[in-house]
């Protein structure tokens, strides 16, 4: 009996959703990720930053010479000496090993700061964007205040202050980059915020959490996210120029910030091997900022 | 056997059934009773943000929707048109006045989510009206899906709700708003708001974005969707044509207050208001021969920071007299027609103006 009802049910009720195979388009990210591979700048850019994370990460797992030890007979050997493929520095310890070593805290130190202010200036941003009135006056002047300096003044002040080494230096270049991707959260929420389908969900009586989550923040992460991605470079700027003056990484830690330092002596000596770890920095932060434009315009959905 | 009716029953029905914000207050209750609604925005300025001053976009607004009409809303842009529909759907805070839903006076007997159990608001913009990030789907189960209907059921009705609204569920559930064209969006934005089982339905400039073609589509699915829901609407356009066909009853808006409110038929034919009168005239014609050669209205509406004294609309009258800047007109009612009312001493037998019937009979008394 109940079978005979069901078929009737299904014939009373035809539902072609269901008959036919539904045309989902392709998700957002699928989108981005398509134009972003079709843009050869932005692959060549990935990469090399892939590459250099790759040799970062597994640098323990390669065949390199310890970056620690040092020989006073084989100090500053030019690029391409045998057994040292881009010579030794002052201290004579192989300078590829201290390249890739150093990659890891410059890096870490590049992505790090950048990634925690991003996470607490897009709370920051999207509150005072979203609510408005004297809560964003509050916020949002609080942040001025940080625009008042020059950001490697800031840094330096807030190393400063906090005293020298690695997780202060973490601190505050995290300091340093909250002021201005709150600035930019604040401004994309803010226009967000009046547009109409944040009222339509406002009228179906959702919860502002789930409001802000499902429609707010799909929308203004991307444009954050781009700008987040482009100070990681200058984040990596600043980490090297902390630890030049001695308030990031101690010696004989490697970092490509104090390398160009302590290669600075020799200039006059081999100039190509003391402007190596600046190149490095150049070239990294190079391949971030390109990569990042690259993402800014795979991420615009009107094209 | 009640399994093979359920799957007949109309979504109209099922729609009802579930629909907490029943009718209390009967046939005879206004469902919405709007009385001298005031909306000031607060013009800032300097460092601390003092008020200097502020925008008077609805200054006493009163008016009343029936159950199962349709009130249109006219006035030039800048008016308070959607700063009402704003009002009326809670999205713009009300500065002074009450607004009564069905015998239910909002902020006391009401709160705003429980006003949005009843009324729900399509908006002018249909690409801004959705997120781009949202399937269609997606957008309309939202609503519903915050009620707490399971999702699977949420994705049901929408499903059923694009089928109504004319877009086959199969081609057009799983796509993003660029994927539309402008009136699918338009549709979509009906079945996200009917998705939330309303009494009432804002329609803010719904269909003026879309050309002529479709928008008689769309506005012909409104009238449908009215009848098969049992909805109410309010809708706003600057079209005139548009709101004649669809309105039950006009109220037109001139800086932030209600000039004339009454029967469409009479309101058309009468136009008691003299901003009516031009409002009307400024409508072109499909009469080549017969062209618009002056202007009805000349100039911009007046700052609504500072808004004239007296009647609003003095400044810009051609019947305007000493007494219109002096003191503000009383809403009388225009002779002959049933709720046609309207705001002008000229219609005031006792306002002192020379063309009111009061003063008519002065000059003939001399």
């Amino acid at each position: 009996m109940s079978t005979t009802i069901d078929t009737k049910t299904v014939k009373a009720n035809p539902r072609p959703a269901a008959e036919e195979a539904p045309a989902k388009s392709k998700g957002y990210w699928h989108g981005v990720g398509a134009r972003l591979i079709r843009d050869p700048v932005s692959m060549i850019c990935a990469g090399l930053l892939a590459l250099l994370l790759g040799a970062v990460v597994f640098a323990p797992l390669l065949p390199l010479a310890d970056p620690f030890t040092g020989s006073m007979v084989s100090r500053l050997k030019p690029i391409g000496t045998e057994g040292h493929i881009l010579g030794t520095d002052e201290l004579g310890r192989d300078m590829f090993a201290r390249l890739i070593y150093g990659g890891r805290l410059t890096l870490m130190l590049g992505l790090l700061p950048v990634a925690f202010a991003f996470a607490i200036g897009t709370c920051l941003g999207v509150l005072a964007g979203y609510v408005g009135g004297w809560l964003n006056t509050a916020i949002m002047r609080t942040v001025d205040v940080f625009f008042a300096f020059p950001s490697i003044l800031l840094a330096i002040a807030i190393s400063g202050a906090l005293g020298a080494g690695i997780v202060n230096s973490l601190v505050s270049l995290t300091i340093v980059f909250i002021p201005p991707i709150t600035r930019v959260a604040e401004s994309v929420t803010a226009s967000v915020r009046s547009l109409e389908y944040v009222d339509a969900a406002r009228i179906s009586g959702a919860h502002p959490l789930t409001v802000v989550r499902v429609h707010v923040l799909g929308n203004v992460m991307s444009p954050i996210f781009v700008y987040a991605t482009s100070l990681t470079s200058v984040s990596m700027i600043l980490a090297a120029g902390l630890s030049f003056l001695g308030l990031g990484v101690k010696p004989p830690e490697p970092e490509w910030g104090l390398m160009l330092n302590t290669l600075r002596t020799a200039i006059y000596i081999d100039p190509v091997l003391a402007a190596l770890p600046g190149a490095m920095i150049f070239l990294t932060s190079l391949c971030l900022n390109l990569l990042s434009d690259g993402l800014r315009s795979a991420m615009n959905i009107k094209d | 056997m009640t399994d093979t009716r359920d799957a007949d029953i109309p979504i109209r029905r099922k729609v009802q059934e579930k629909t907490k914000a029943a009718d209390r207050g009967g046939p005879a209750q206004p469902l919405v009773i709007a009385r001298d609604l005031k909306c000031h925005f607060p013009v800032r300025k300097g460092v601390f943000n003092r008020k200097a001053t502020a925008v008077r976009a609805v200054d006493g607004v009163s008016f009343t929707v029936e159950k199962g009409e349709t009130l249109g809303i006219v006035g030039e842009s800048g008016c308070g048109k959607s700063t009402t529909a704003r009002l009326l759907v809670g999205l713009t805070g009300l500065n002074a006045g009450d607004l009564i839903f069905d015998g239910d006076r909002l902020g006391e007997d009401l709160s705003l989510k429980e006003l949005w159990d009843g009324v729900q608001m399509v908006f002018q913009d249909s690409y801004a009206s959705l997120n781009p990030r949202l399937t269609i789907e997606e957008t309309i189960a939202f609503g519903p899906k915050m009620r707490g209907v399971a999702s699977g059921a949420a994705r049901r009705l929408s499903h059923e709700l694009l089928e109504r609204v004319g877009l086959a569920p199969g081609r057009f559930a799983g796509r993003y708003p660029h994927e539309l064209s402008g009136g699918q969006r338009q549709r979509v934005n009906i079945a996200r708001s009917l998705a939330m089982k309303p009494r009432l339905v804002i329609l803010d400039e719904a269909v003026s974005a879309l050309d002529k073609s479709v928008e008689a589509q769309v506005l012909n699915l409104l009238k449908e969707l009215k009848d098969e829901f049992g909805l109410t609407f309010v809708f706003i356009s600057h079209d005139l044509n548009v709101v004649r066909y669809i309105s039950d009853r006009i109220m037109v808006m001139y800086l932030g207050e209600v000039v004339e409110i009454g029967p469409v038929g009479s309101v058309w034919d009468k136009r008691a208001h003299p901003y009516t009168a031009a409002l009307f005239a400024a409508m072109p014609s499909m009469d080549p021969d017969n062209r618009t050669e002056v202007p009805p209205l000349l100039g911009d509406p007046p700052n609504p920071i500072d808004p004239p004294s007296g009647c609003r609309f003095h400044t810009r009258c051609p019947f305007a007299e000493s007494v219109c800047s002096a003191a503000k007109p009383k809403i009388v009612a225009v002779d002959g027609a049933q709720g046609h009312e309207a705001a002008c001493h000229m219609l005031d037998p006792v306002s002192g103006h020379s063309k009111s019937a009061g003063g008519a009979h002065l000059e003939a008394a001399e």
